[in-house]
């Protein structure tokens, strides 16, 4: 008994480590040492996956909602141009301060970007700096009128409202853009003239194309899934090879293999004039346009759709059916009733999974997409390539993201990311 | 559900075999594509299309012409004499270090030639990325499956996100941010560094951006074999006296071993077959194989690209393998029969 | 033999013909060089009956050494790439040492301007097409060469003599060939097929999808001319906010019907494929279908527009002087020639002209005939307004991608 007294403080009577703590700080300490140890194993990756992949999209984002270019190379005029009111007639000082600004651009061979920038906020107006540029250095005060002596551009306030929006480096304009709005000036939002509204209508169709692949995923997948469930091992096992392969075969080797597929010359159609469900001169558009994207991102997703389904119903017990029929359940009436219920959770794994890497694609439609197959992934990538407009591909992208992060907060609620299992 | 028991009725058996020949339907629609290439590669016109003689399997209609033209494609001149004692001894040489390789088609060709350009630049890239990935991904997944991993849900998620993140938001973030200049005394000291660092068009950027993409299939494989992981293996090995270092070593990695190469394949293959993140921040020398196929279907449509699908289909078959064997020998590790 | 030589004098003569045009309201010194180009050519007819020899011996080059070093060259992929490898590459690989590394891209400006404006050019020389070449210049997008180290002609005339007069013009940009869009269809599905671009836009007489580039430069152009609009007053009714309207609602009418190609191998893979009854496409890509792989594919020359693709030397590339060294190479006389014997593009060395002779593998079949500039080809042809597009590429694409949006 005295070694039990030997471990309690006398005055407070608490147990005591060896070395005469208490006990309980003791264990809070090792469990410190411990929660510290485990979480010094995962903060390498940590800080590797926020410097390499976290601040990227970071920055990303922060380039929606900034833009610079007009700042950097227009000292001058910015700050005047941010404080105009966007209304009453241009000011002398105004133009002296862009006069000046184009004739240093000009020099540093950065007109051009400027001239850009302006342009995304007012058509036509490119060709308006660029050439004013040119001319910049041979004008005299006063400098209104020598910019519309340049240019009659010059006298319509709009080229001035552009400039003043441009201007501007912290801007909602190019998130506005993303949704078919448009900055003002005045800091209002207005709708964008219909033969420019085309995102909303692009994200609209990129979320219709994820949910019909989703489904087609889904149709395709639960037969086989249960199939595959309700067989014995070996069986199921050689099936399992042929579900497999495709998933382990590169992306860019099924898309190709589609492109042979579905073109009009291309082996399915071949069969069609064969069977004769259709002429030779008849032949039908598979590719190149919305169905090849579908059925070729159905092909290449199914594999997500397939196995947590199949683990999932691996894990019904058949005795549940048999209950349900012996209880006099017709066989319709046990599926539905009783094996469809359980199958859920994999349902919404697969397709959660199926939806959220769909509506990111980019790859596939951008191959066999055609014109009208385009995703919003193809728009940003273009934005990002080709027109150079990095803000409003950062634009696009933090909306895409928004939904794609919402999507996988809801895979982690139903399904957990602990129990995403590869193959 | 092969065979079906005496007592079930027409209606049954009619339902029966529609189901079967549904799922053979499925199954038909999920590899005929992958198949429906082996021969198209050896199509000798250059196009993707069956002709009427391979139709009738006329042999004047295949032809190897694509398979050479991998290797041929880039050189400066594929019309060196060549011989498979031509190849051995340049391999020899090129292997090596007290020979340098002699000049001919083996030479030009591993130096010139696109495909093989992009193949070893595939491999070189894969097996850095996949180093980075294994060695973080292994310790990250250790730390996440024991019990006292603070904020273990949110981090979870963050490590995660990079397989859920759209490519083109991370390809397109990572450009904007690789082509800054990382060098500390620019963004430290914002001063004008005189070697600024860039990681956009080197190999190091793609590799990084590869072996972040690649981290998740690690861990979540390596979580997935901690899961049956028994820790008083630890403690008894801890007892008997073993450093955390060995216990390490010689306890808890064969058993995670299994989860270790199959999350290494994972991100083997993930950057062997990723595209985006090359599109945006690989060079025109730093092409790989699937950068290639893409500039291929895009730019120049030739069988070529077929030929090469046939190889890595090939290729992917011996993979499926690969993992197969590994986890059946994991399962047994573990003691889990074999279901 | 003479025949080509006689094709080329007078392709070269309405090469020239075309710059005075193009260059008419910006240049002063165009009449000039005009003379030049006839004096020239006066000389290139009397040299004729001379030792020329057609697809013959290639006049001798001394090649720097560049082991170790490296070059990426870009152009447009597919039979156009092979020509240039074929001409260019190989002979440069074996003869220098150095290494190129071969990126295909499908035109404009974008790709060089996200490298120069990220500080990181990776692109060592890119093949462009006049108006880009231009607004690269302008932009500080592309280095300035110095045109001295462009080699004289086999004969000792100077460079600056030797080529087309006129093209040397842009400080940052060298010539090499002359192309044109043109369109072409599948003789063995329509017999009776179409003859003029105006048939090109009438989906009654010849139902089936077109293919268009898709890229408002060309279409606009034909799209006018097969409206009505003559050839010579294309760009002044372009440089009209009308016109432009004119030349999209005649777009318009086939929209519904068109399949959109962006890299210049998918046309003939499109006819191929039978995607598409008839498509528009860079000449010498149908005629390499035609040559190398007996495709019953033909031309339609009227309504072709024809253009220059020259070399540019992006702004800060980092392999600068390999470049250099491999411009100036594929830039003499041989290459150009060689070139020609691989796809139907003209070479812009009036000392190359005469070197061209047959399709490469098959002596019967002569290049001169092929070229856009043949005199046959070109009874109602445009020289794409470098300056008009220069100046209004951005505008027009901008609002080409919103038509083809909506």
């Amino acid at each position: 008994m005295t070694d039990v007294t030997h471990f309690r403080d006398e005055k407070t009577g608490l147990l005591l480590a060896s070395d005469g703590t208490p006990l309980k700080t003791k264990l809070r300490q090792s469990l410190k040492t411990s929660r510290r140890r485990a979480f010094m194993l995962v903060a390498p990756l940590l800080l590797f996956i926020m410097a390499s992949f976290v601040i990227p999209i970071l920055g990303l984002l922060w380039q929606g909602v900034s833009n610079a270019t007009y700042e950097d190379s227009m000292p001058r005029s910015a700050p005047i141009m941010r404080a105009w009111d966007g209304s009453s007639p241009p000011s002398e000082e105004m133009a002296a301060a862009i006069v000046a600004d184009m004739i240093d651009a000009r020099k540093a061979k950065t007109i051009g970007k400027v001239a850009t920038r302006v342009n995304r906020e007012e058509s036509g107006t490119r060709s308006l700096f660029t050439k004013t540029a040119r001319r910049a250095a041979k004008m005299e005060a006063p400098f209104v009128a020598a910019l519309e002596k340049a240019d009659k551009d010059w006298a319509n306030i709009e080229t001035w409202r552009a400039i003043k929006i441009a201007a501007t480096s912290l801007t909602p304009a190019f998130y506005a853009a993303a949704v078919d709005m448009k900055y003002t000036a005045d800091g209002e939002f207005v709708e964008q003239s219909e033969e420019r509204q085309i995102y909303v209508s692009l994200f609209v169709k990129t979320i219709l194309v994820a949910g019909g692949v989703m489904l087609c995923c889904l149709l395709l997948g639960y037969p086989v899934a249960y199939l595959m469930a309700h067989l014995p091992a070996k069986t199921s096992n050689m099936l399992m090879i042929l579900v497999l392969l495709p998933f382990w075969t590169s992306l860019l080797v099924r898309t190709t293999a589609w492109i042979a597929m579905l073109q009009a010359q291309g082996v399915l159609n071949d069969l069609f004039v064969f069977i004769g469900i259709t002429s030779d001169d008849a032949r039908f558009s598979l590719i190149y346009n919305m169905t090849g994207t579908v059925i070729a991102m159905t092909h290449i997703l199914l594999p997500f759709m397939i196995l947590p389904l199949y683990s999932v119903m691996r894990s019904i017990p058949i005795s549940h059916v048999r209950a349900a029929k012996s209880l006099g359940a017709t066989n319709w009436t046990a599926f539905w009733r009783v094996y469809f219920p359980a199958t859920v959770p994999g349902i919404g794994a697969g397709g959660l999974l199926v939806f959220i890497l769909a509506i990111g694609y980019y790859i596939t439609p951008a191959l066999v997409g055609g014109q009208d197959g385009q995703l919003i992934s193809n728009f940003i990538a273009y934005h990002m390539q080709r027109s150079l407009n990095w803000s409003l591909a950062a634009a696009l992208g933090g909306i895409l993201l928004a939904i794609v992060l919402f999507l996988y907060w809801l895979y982690d609620r139903v399904v957990g990311i602990d129990n995403m299992k590869l193959g | 559900m092969s065979s079906l028991p005496n007592y079930t009725t027409t209606g049954q058996r009619i339902w029966h075999y529609t189901f079967l020949t549904i799922c053979a339907l499925i199954f038909v629609f999920l590899i005929t594509p992958i198949l429906i290439i082996v021969p198209l590669s050896f199509n000798v016109e250059p196009y993707f299309s069956f002709t009427e003689g391979m139709l009738s399997f006329d042999k004047e209609a295949y032809s190897l012409r694509w398979y050479e033209d991998i290797l041929n494609n880039g050189m400066a001149d594929s019309s060196q004499p060549k011989s498979w004692a031509m190849f051995w001894d340049w391999l020899w040489k090129a292997l090596s270090p007290f020979h340098t390789a002699t000049p001919g088609f083996f030479t030009d060709m591993w130096e010139n030639a696109q495909w093989v350009r992009a193949m070893k630049n595939s491999f070189f890239i894969g097996f850095f990325a996949t180093i980075i990935a294994v060695a973080l991904g292994t310790l990250a997944a250790i730390g996440l499956s024991r019990s006292e991993m603070p904020y273990r849900g949110p981090i979870m998620s963050v490590l995660i996100s990079p397989l859920i993140v759209p490519l083109v938001v991370t390809a397109a973030g990572m450009f904007y941010f690789y082509s800054q200049d990382l060098n500390p005394r620019s963004w430290l000291l914002g001063m004008e560094s005189e070697n600024p660092w860039i990681l956009a068009q080197t190999y190091l950027g793609v590799i990084l951006a590869h072996a972040a993409l690649g981290t998740p299939f690690v861990i979540i494989t390596v979580t997935a074999t901690l899961v049956g992981f028994d820790k008083s293996l630890v403690r008894a090995g801890a007892s008997l006296g073993a450093g955390p270092a060995k216990t390490f070593w010689k306890i808890q990695m064969p058993l995670i071993l299994p989860g270790v190469i199959s999350g290494g394949l994972f991100a083997f293959i993930t950057s062997f077959d990723e595209v985006v993140a090359v599109l945006f921040l690989a060079g025109p020398e730093h092409r790989t194989i699937p950068r290639q196929m893409y500039s291929g279907i895009r730019e120049q449509i030739s069988p070529t690209i077929l030929a090469v699908a046939t190889i890595l289909v090939i290729i992917s078959i011996l993979l499926l393998v690969v993992l197969e064997l590994i986890r059946r020998r994991g399962e047994r590790l573990r003691g889990i029969t074999a279901t | 033999m003479k025949l080509t030589t006689v094709v080329y004098a007078a392709s070269a003569l309405a090469l020239s013909a075309g710059f005075a045009h193009a260059d008419n309201h910006s240049n002063s010194d165009v009449k000039k060089a005009l003379m030049d180009a006839q004096a020239a050519i006066t000389k290139a007819l009397a040299a004729m009956g001379g030792d020329a020899m057609a697809g013959g011996a290639m006049p001798s080059y001394e090649y720097p050494s560049l082991d170790g070093k490296q070059v990426t060259v870009v152009s447009w992929g597919g039979a156009y790439t092979k020509s240039q490898v074929e001409a260019y590459h190989k002979p440069f690989i074996a003869g220098t040492g150095a290494k190129i590394i071969s990126e295909d891209y499908n035109g404009g400006l974008a790709e060089i301007k996200a490298q120069v404006e990220a500080g990181n050019v990776t692109w060592d020389i890119v093949d462009v097409e006049l108006s880009d070449a231009v607004r690269a210049c302008d932009e500080g997008l592309a280095e300035e060469i110095d045109m001295s180290i462009l080699p004289p002609a086999p004969d000792g005339t100077s460079a600056m003599d030797d080529f087309i007069a006129g093209t040397l013009d842009v400080p940052c940009a060298v010539p090499t060939i002359v192309w044109s869009t043109i369109f072409a269809y599948d003789k063995s599905k329509m017999p009776n097929g179409p003859k003029t671009i105006s048939d090109f836009f009438d989906a009654d007489a010849f139902p089936g999808k077109r293919g268009l580039r898709k890229n408002p430069k060309a279409n606009l152009e034909m799209a006018l001319i097969a409206d009505g609009v003559a050839a010579d007053e294309v760009y002044d009714v372009l440089g009209t906010d009308e016109g432009v309207d004119r030349a999209f609602a005649k777009l318009d009418t086939i929209k519904d019907m068109v399949v959109w190609w962006e890299a210049g191998a998918q046309p003939p893979q499109l006819l191929a494929d039978g995607e598409v009854a008839m498509t528009t496409a860079y000449n010498g890509r149908i005629f390499n279908a035609v040559a190398a792989e007996d495709k019953p594919f033909e031309i339609v020359w009227d309504g072709q527009v024809w253009d220059l693709d020259l070399w540019i030397i992006p702004k800060g590339a980092k392999n600068k002087d390999a470049a250099m060294q491999f411009l100036a190479y594929s830039t003499s006389t041989g290459p150009l020639a060689k070139q020609a014997s691989w796809i139907s593009y003209g070479p812009t060395r009036k000392s190359s002209s005469p070197l061209v002779g047959s399709y490469d593998g098959k002596p019967d079949l002569k290049m001169g005939p092929q070229m856009p500039t043949a005199p046959a080809n070109f009874t109602n042809a445009l020289q794409n307004d470098f300056e008009f597009w220069a100046d209004n590429a951005d505008e027009l694409n901008e609002r080409f991608n919103a038509w083809l949006a909506s």
